[in-house]
């Protein structure tokens, strides 16, 4: 029951860490039906400059600024840093594949991915380095739940993705853009003829889900301390797979995706093995795509001729 | 119209009138003209007979080099059908040959004590590729585009994965974990291939080969491109919806296109386990996937030709840049073929040859005067040119910092550069031929394997932009 009631902290940790990424690929997805391969790589950059904001505040051992504003630094850092980056990769990479081929964005954003890691591999090396967050933030007075002691960097790390996911749902439900965004998203070109500025809707919408993405990436180095330059693919491929299993394009879809291969993983890792975590996750991908091709909570897409 | 002039997947109009988008023909265009003029046995026969006489040179390396070419072409031409005829985005392609080269390291080591006929293991290992493809396409045939794409890109990392922990699986009805793949540390000690009586003691063995087996699948996708199943395939990878409204089987033709690239990846698998006489489960990680995706779109997905040339390019290219000397040759060449890429006139790319050599000495006399420390020539160059390179180029002795900071200002300033009017691009041009020549010495040649990575990156993307059917691929008409 210990064991259990621990997994399951930490799979809520870690689904909603892939809820944040999954949100970024359906918001993409939808707007644009692309496929965004390097979304994994701004997640990785989102953590990269977490990891920096720390470093340049002192460090875990002696940070300048009080720990909850070193925190929040991390975050709008490398919220904004990951959604510029996302804007740029969609300006110079996508952009001018808007009408082309289906294939030819998807390669591009290959390219893009491999081009990112390699930078970061380039500029940072190939060290791991440590967010090391027990050092500035102990797990001191943690409450306890069923036996199990939750530290509150994961009740953070939940709570602000629960909120970042609120957020989102207002923004896309209430705003102004929220509503252009579903416009372009539902038909770009009947968007366009109704005076809805697409490209700026679509260099939002890039912002916004590569912000989520970078908020990922410090929640991981907080909870899981590492970050290295290859840590975004395998993040990436999890995120579009719960982005998938949820109905890509849906956005409650994403976020249930999340929870539920976060879940997955961690369950599989304590009861069956640590090594078929990916594998699991890429069964409940492969069962969820036969029962239903859309995923849980897609709709059904009407192919006009 | 003749069965050779079939302009399949091109609209009418535009195939009517393709001389209305058509540009002046550049020198490619010439090019393939004069090439497509010679006849087409002397065109086939030509490289063949100089691919023959390469282990006549008798350099070992030379030798190895082919081996690696042959494999990567067998690979190509396999992907070819799947992406280039079928149109299906298959990113688990790799995870076949490794299931190959597993499969035959299985068969033929002292893992299991098995060392079966080179005749038996091999089929077997094709025919078992090809079954594993079977399965996986099953789920996959539902899929579209991007969601295929997807789960097949999971499934290859399933695969590395499984290849990585398959060191200690527990197998229903035993208490002991056993090991089926060796691990991280692969398998190794596996036999070399005996094919009628004549054992493969060196690499030129398997040269001959793949020469021969690149030859003859070559020729049977000739054939079969041309064949009822091949048009069906071309027709399903151009819109799979009007494919199956013109009564075409579109299930069983991806089946089958799965199976086919299975197939010919699990043959090159086999070949590549006894070659390398071992397998490891990084050797069919994601660079592998990229380095033959980007062979294909880079040669023309889609063209028989294009994956030929594309293997050669992306598998020579590489290659040479792991040799400093030959490195730093096929650097200059393609920023020469960039700046003639993007000024295309005489007389302004002699200005900005001019600018860039300016540029050069301004630097270098700015970084002394500022007092850099500077490493000397001999230190970072060997080429032709090393004797006047240490006058032109500055190499500070501080390469990570100087290099990091160089490479960012070269990436925005590439990026700033695309987005300007050609006449300011063109006055920018010496000084980023200059910055990217700073980067390449002082950053990038030290680091051969980033540098591939980087520039394959970069150069599918520009591709993507420029020109996306590739060098010798047909450009593609979506009519909407």
């Amino acid at each position: 029951m210990e064991q259990f009631a621990q997994q399951l902290v930490n799979g809520l940790t870690l689904g909603g860490v892939y809820a944040l990424i999954a949100l970024g690929y359906t918001l993409i997805y939808g707007v644009l039906q692309l496929l965004n391969f390097a979304h994994g790589e701004v997640y990785m950059v989102g953590a990269f400059l977490g990891y920096f904001v720390m470093t340049g505040l002192g460090g875990p051992a002696a940070p300048v600024v009080p720990v909850w504003l070193m925190i929040v630094l991390m975050f709008l850092v490398a919220m904004i840093g990951s959604g510029l980056l996302g804007v740029a990769v969609e300006q110079f990479a996508y952009r001018p594949l808007r009408n082309s081929a289906r294939i030819a964005p998807l390669i591009s954003a290959l390219g893009v991915s491999l081009f990112l890691q390699n930078a970061v591999l380039l500029l940072f090396g190939s060290q791991v380095r440590s967010y090391d967050t027990p050092r500035y933030w102990p797990a001191t007075g943690a409450p306890e739940l069923a036996g199990v002691r939750i530290s509150p960097v994961r009740i953070l790390v939940v709570a602000l993705a629960l909120v970042l996911m609120l957020a989102l749902v207002q923004l896309v439900n209430r705003s102004r853009f929220g509503r252009g965004m579903r416009a372009v998203a539902f038909d770009r070109d009947a968007a366009l003829m109704m005076g809805i500025d697409v490209n700026k809707v679509v260099v939002l919408v890039f912002f916004v889900a590569s912000a989520l993405a970078g908020a990922a990436g410090v929640m991981v180095g907080l909870v899981f301390f590492n970050v290295y330059s290859y840590m975004g693919f395998l993040a990436g491929l999890k995120g579009f797979t719960a982005a998938v299993v949820g109905g890509i394009g849906s956005i409650p879809g994403a976020m249930l995706g999340g929870f539920l291969i976060g879940l997955v993983e961690s369950f599989t890792t304590v009861y069956i093995s640590s090594n078929f975590a990916s594998v699991l996750s890429f069964l409940v991908l492969i069962l969820v795509m036969l029962v239903k091709p859309r995923g849980l909570l897609g709709k059904a897409a009407i192919v006009k001729v | 119209m003749d069965s050779t002039n079939l302009n399949l997947g091109t609209d009418e109009w535009v195939a009517a009138h393709a001389e209305r988008s058509a540009g002046t023909p550049g020198p490619l265009d010439r090019a393939r003209a004069a090439w497509e003029a010679v006849p087409l046995l002397v065109r086939v026969l030509l490289p063949v007979v100089l691919l023959a006489l390469v282990p006549l040179a008798g350099s070992s390396y030379l030798t190895r080099v082919g081996v690696n070419l042959g494999l990567f072409a067998l690979l190509a031409l396999g992907l070819n059908i799947v992406v280039g005829y079928a149109g299906l985005l298959d990113l688990g392609y790799v995870a076949f040959y490794g299931f190959g080269a597993y499969t035959f390291a299985m068969l033929s080591s002292d893992k299991f004590g098995l060392h079966l006929p080179t005749l038996v293991t091999v089929p077997l290992a094709v025919v078992l590729t090809a079954a594993f493809g079977f399965l996986l396409s099953l789920p996959s045939r539902r899929l579209l585009g991007d969601y295929l794409a997807i789960v097949t890109l999971f499934f290859g990392q399933i695969f590395v994965e499984f290849a990585i922990s398959g060191d200690s699986i527990t197998l229903p009805g035993r208490s002991q974990s056993s090991d089926l793949t060796g691990g991280s540390d692969g398998i190794s000690g596996v036999d070399r291939f005996s094919l009628l009586g004549l054992r493969f003691e060196s690499d030129a063995y398997y040269y001959y080969l793949l020469l021969a087996l690149v030859l003859l699948l070559t020729l049977a996708i000739y054939r079969v491109d041309r064949s009822r199943v091949g048009r069906a395939w071309r027709a399903l990878g151009q819109d799979a919806l009007a494919a199956e409204a013109m009564t075409i089987p579109v299930n069983r033709l991806k089946i089958l296109a799965f199976v086919v690239g299975a197939g010919i990846a699990g043959l090159s698998g086999a070949i590549f386990a006894a070659v390398q006489r071992g397998v490891f489960p990084s050797s069919f990680d994601l660079p592998l996937l990229i380095l033959v995706y980007a062979a294909v779109i880079l040669g023309g997905s889609g063209s028989l030709a294009g994956a030929l040339l594309g293997a050669a390019l992306m598998s020579l290219l590489p290659e040479a840049l792991r040799q400093p000397a030959y490195g730093e040759w096929l650097f200059f060449v393609l920023l020469c073929l960039a700046a003639v890429a993007v000024v295309r006139r005489a007389r302004p790319l002699l200005l900005v040859a001019v600018g860039t050599v300016v540029v050069g000495f301004v630097m270098n006399a700015v970084l002394l005067a500022a007092g850099v420390q500077g490493l000397p020539a001999a230190d970072w160059t060997q080429g032709l040119l090393s004797r006047g390179m240490g006058r032109w180029l500055f190499v500070p002795v501080d390469r990570l910092h100087w290099g990091n900071a160089a490479f960012v200002l070269l990436v925005v300033l590439l990026a700033v550069a695309s987005r300007i009017r050609p006449a300011v691009r063109i006055a920018l041009l010496p000084v980023l031929l200059w910055l990217a020549t700073f980067v390449w010495f002082v950053r990038l040649s030290p680091e051969p394997s980033l540098t591939r990575q980087l520039l394959i990156g970069a150069l599918l993307v520009v591709l993507m932009i420029v020109r996306p059917e590739g060098l010798l691929g047909r450009k593609q008409v979506e009519v909407l």
